[in-house]
């Protein structure tokens, strides 16, 4: 286990570089220009010592070679200076990777917005696997009834309807119509108090809902596939057949096996928390990841959206490996040696 | 792959008892009958279909044409929601069935609160132009773009995952390609390859078929991962098989072994994943319209409906409502149509 971990993490590094060179191909060397959003009557000259100010006078390989510099080195270093309180080199003067258009370290944005988003959309996830776990074993132990039936079908619509159609109507009808909760997600907001936490509740119910109802969806599916796979297998009727109570046999062995699989979809699911639903998060104004990635993007910002989406990959290629490993963990029957 | 043999012996055998020959498609479409939801699904399905080609023909009115006296018309089912007796005063002889028979009457009667008329059948936009006319205009883009990405993400998927399947020196680097893409954070490159390619495509190619073939080819590059991965492991089971061997036995070359023997057999998991993939597709069309990074506004695909009418929320909530039911009652549909498919072309459920 060990031996497949140490080999995946070296495995890990070529492909998060590969990542890495064609996030960053793909914005610098796309047609287009930073300063073309920048009024026209700016003269020729001023324009090119912007686009030199901005680091785009040097040659292709050499900004790659930057700002995996800045990324790799110098980030990293200056968050073991925050997290320890020590100086290690010349810290004053080393580059971090810096927006355009706010002219501040990318990874302190990134930390500034991070809080909304983990607040939002890892309640909606605690929200989705509370309700899907119970409803997928239900749906499997009762299959084709009426209870299952109706659980498909509301899977069914979690699955068809997009965000940004749920998250419209449940504005247009718990806010428009019954004046229940806010539509607009206030990020300046401080829980101090009982009723500033209660604001907060209130604020976040709408979000919270339409992204689990998604999330409910997709887990109800594995969880209820996984467990019908399960109760069908020689092992239940063993246990049935040695007298323990069908309580026992469901919740202790069924139960306990059909979590493997399920365990895993979550934690693959992960990346997707940090990602932020960049759609939920503009339907409802949450000021979060996803809503800095969409700002960076129309502002023609490439430091912001390069680190921001490589990010991502780094969270996403992680957790494939943190899924693989618990598999391996969980299952004494899969040898990755 | 023993239990599927069998089950498809077993399936046999009672094809002969019953003296009728049936072929695999007549089995398929017989299974596929009996799925409620699928059934269902493709009537759904094939109306919006027919509705977005054929509906243009009888509701003539141009999708673009700015009626600005009739600007945010609501739409006919607005009738209900108002009870003559309270909503109106010296209602006379008016009743809610006049509000249908003379819709202008009504409108002057109620002061303008019932502003309907069925010149506009569902209603107009805050500039006065006609609602169902842009819903079919929107559904030809979207379904258009819904199709034919899929189709480019299906034949990019089946080709890479046949020939890593098929040809041993390719399967690790086309491996290592799809891991790759499936590592890659989709909706954020989307995003960025539609802002950083746009104003290039729409220069070459015209302001709309700019912006359609950045749209299709975006999603369909993105896309391919699932049906490769699918694709490749069954071409790994079929090519050991004994009719394989038989081929090549006979001297039958590569291209003709791929294309007779081994493609017909990963074909139902391909038409899943197509139906699946256009679902999908439609609504990643829908969401990079919501986003503003779609079609522009006087070219509305339904998610480029939906952003717009979600201004005018409160005054008129349907122009939200109609294109979010169009787009989750065509994915609806076409997810059912999925699942039937998927079981129908499952020879273990088939026949039970």
């Amino acid at each position: 286990m060990f031996r497949y971990t140490i080999r995946r993490l070296l495995f890990a590094i070529p492909t998060l570089l590969v990542i890495s060179f064609i996030i960053f191909a793909l914005l610098d060397l796309a047609p287009g220009d930073p300063t073309s959003q920048l009024p026209i009557n700016i003269p020729a000259e001023v324009r090119q010592k912007i686009r030199e100010a901005l680091g785009l006078g040097e040659p292709f390989y050499v900004r790659y070679g930057l700002w995996m510099q800045q990324f790799f080195v110098n980030e990293p270093l200056n968050i073991l200076e925050q997290w320890f309180g020590v100086t290690i080199g010349d810290s004053e003067n080393r580059l971090r990777v810096l927006s355009w258009s706010t002219r501040s370290p990318v990874v302190d944005l990134i930390v500034e917005r991070m809080p909304q988003t983990l607040w939002v959309v890892g309640m909606a996830y605690v929200v989705g696997i509370a309700i899907a776990l119970p409803v997928g074993v239900i749906s499997a132990y009762r299959q084709y009834s009426i209870f299952d039936q109706a659980g498909t079908f509301i899977t069914m619509i979690g699955f068809s309807i997009p965000p940004f159609f749920s998250g419209v109507l449940v504005i247009v009808i718990f806010s428009v119509n019954l004046g229940w909760f806010p539509s607009i997600y206030d990020t300046t907001h401080v829980v101090t108090d009982w009723d500033s936490f209660l604001k907060q509740i209130n604020q976040m119910i709408l979000p919270v809902m339409v992204l689990a109802l998604q999330i409910t969806a997709q887990l109800t599916r594995f969880m209820r596939a996984s467990m019908l796979d399960n109760l069908n297998q020689d092992y239940v009727r063993t246990a049935r057949a040695k007298g323990m109570s069908e309580q026992a046999v469901v919740l202790l062995h069924v139960l306990r096996n059909s979590m493997i699989p399920v365990i895993t979809v979550i934690a693959l699911a992960v990346p997707s928390i940090f990602g932020g639903a960049i759609i939920t998060e503009q339907i409802f104004k949450v000021n979060g990841i996803g809503a800095l990635l969409i700002g960076g993007i129309e502002a023609g910002d490439l430091p912001l959206v390069q680190t921001l989406t490589f990010i991502f990959a780094v969270l996403i290629v992680l957790f494939n490996l943190v899924a693989d490993i618990l598999y391996g963990i969980l299952d004494p029957r899969i040898r990755y040696d | 792959m023993t239990e599927q043999v069998t089950a498809r012996a077993v399936a046999g055998g009672e094809a002969a008892e019953m003296g009728a020959h049936r072929s695999l498609w007549r089995d398929v479409w017989l299974q596929y009958r009996t799925h409620t939801g699928a059934v269902v699904g493709t009537f759904v399905f094939l109306f919006i279909v027919l509705g977005v080609i054929i509906g243009p023909f009888f509701h003539t009115t141009d999708p673009t044409y700015i009626d600005y006296r009739a600007k945010n018309t609501l739409h006919m089912f607005s009738c209900f929601y108002f009870s003559v007796p309270e909503a109106v005063e010296n209602a006379g002889a008016w009743t809610t069935w006049s509000c249908f028979t003379d819709p202008a009457g009504f409108a002057e009667l109620t002061a303008k609160r019932v502003k309907v008329s069925w010149t506009h059948p569902l209603g107009t936009d805050n500039y006065g132009r006609d609602t169902l006319a842009q819903l079919m205009a929107g559904g030809r883009v979207s379904l258009a773009v819904g199709v034919t990405a899929m189709a480019l993400s299906i034949v990019l998927g089946a080709l890479i995952g046949v020939l890593s399947g098929f040809f041993r020196w390719l399967d690790g680097p086309l491996m290592r390609l799809t891991d790759l893409f499936l590592a890659l954070p989709i909706l954020p490159l989307l995003l960025v390859m539609i802002m950083l390619f746009r104003e290039t495509l729409r220069a070459a190619f015209g302001p709309e078929e700019g912006i359609f073939i950045l749209v299709v080819s975006a999603i369909g590059i993105t896309s391919w991962m699932q049906t490769a991965r699918i694709v490749r492991g069954d071409v790994l089971s079929i090519k050991e098989r004994e009719f394989v061997l038989a081929a090549r036995s006979i001297g039958t070359r590569q291209h003709r072994i791929i294309g007779r023997h081994i493609f017909p057999n990963v074909l139902s998991p391909v038409m899943v994943s197509a139906t699946l993939g256009l679902a999908s597709a439609i609504i990643t069309e829908s969401a990079l319209s919501f986003l503003g990074l779609g079609f522009p506004s006087d070219f509305p695909t339904w998610g480029r409906l939906l952003i717009d009418g979600r201004d005018f929320m409160d005054i008129t909530p349907s122009r939200v409502i109609w294109p979010g039911l169009a787009i989750s009652l065509t994915v609806l549909s076409v997810n059912y149509m999925g699942d039937g498919l998927r079981d129908a072309l499952d020879p273990r459920i088939r026949g039970r």
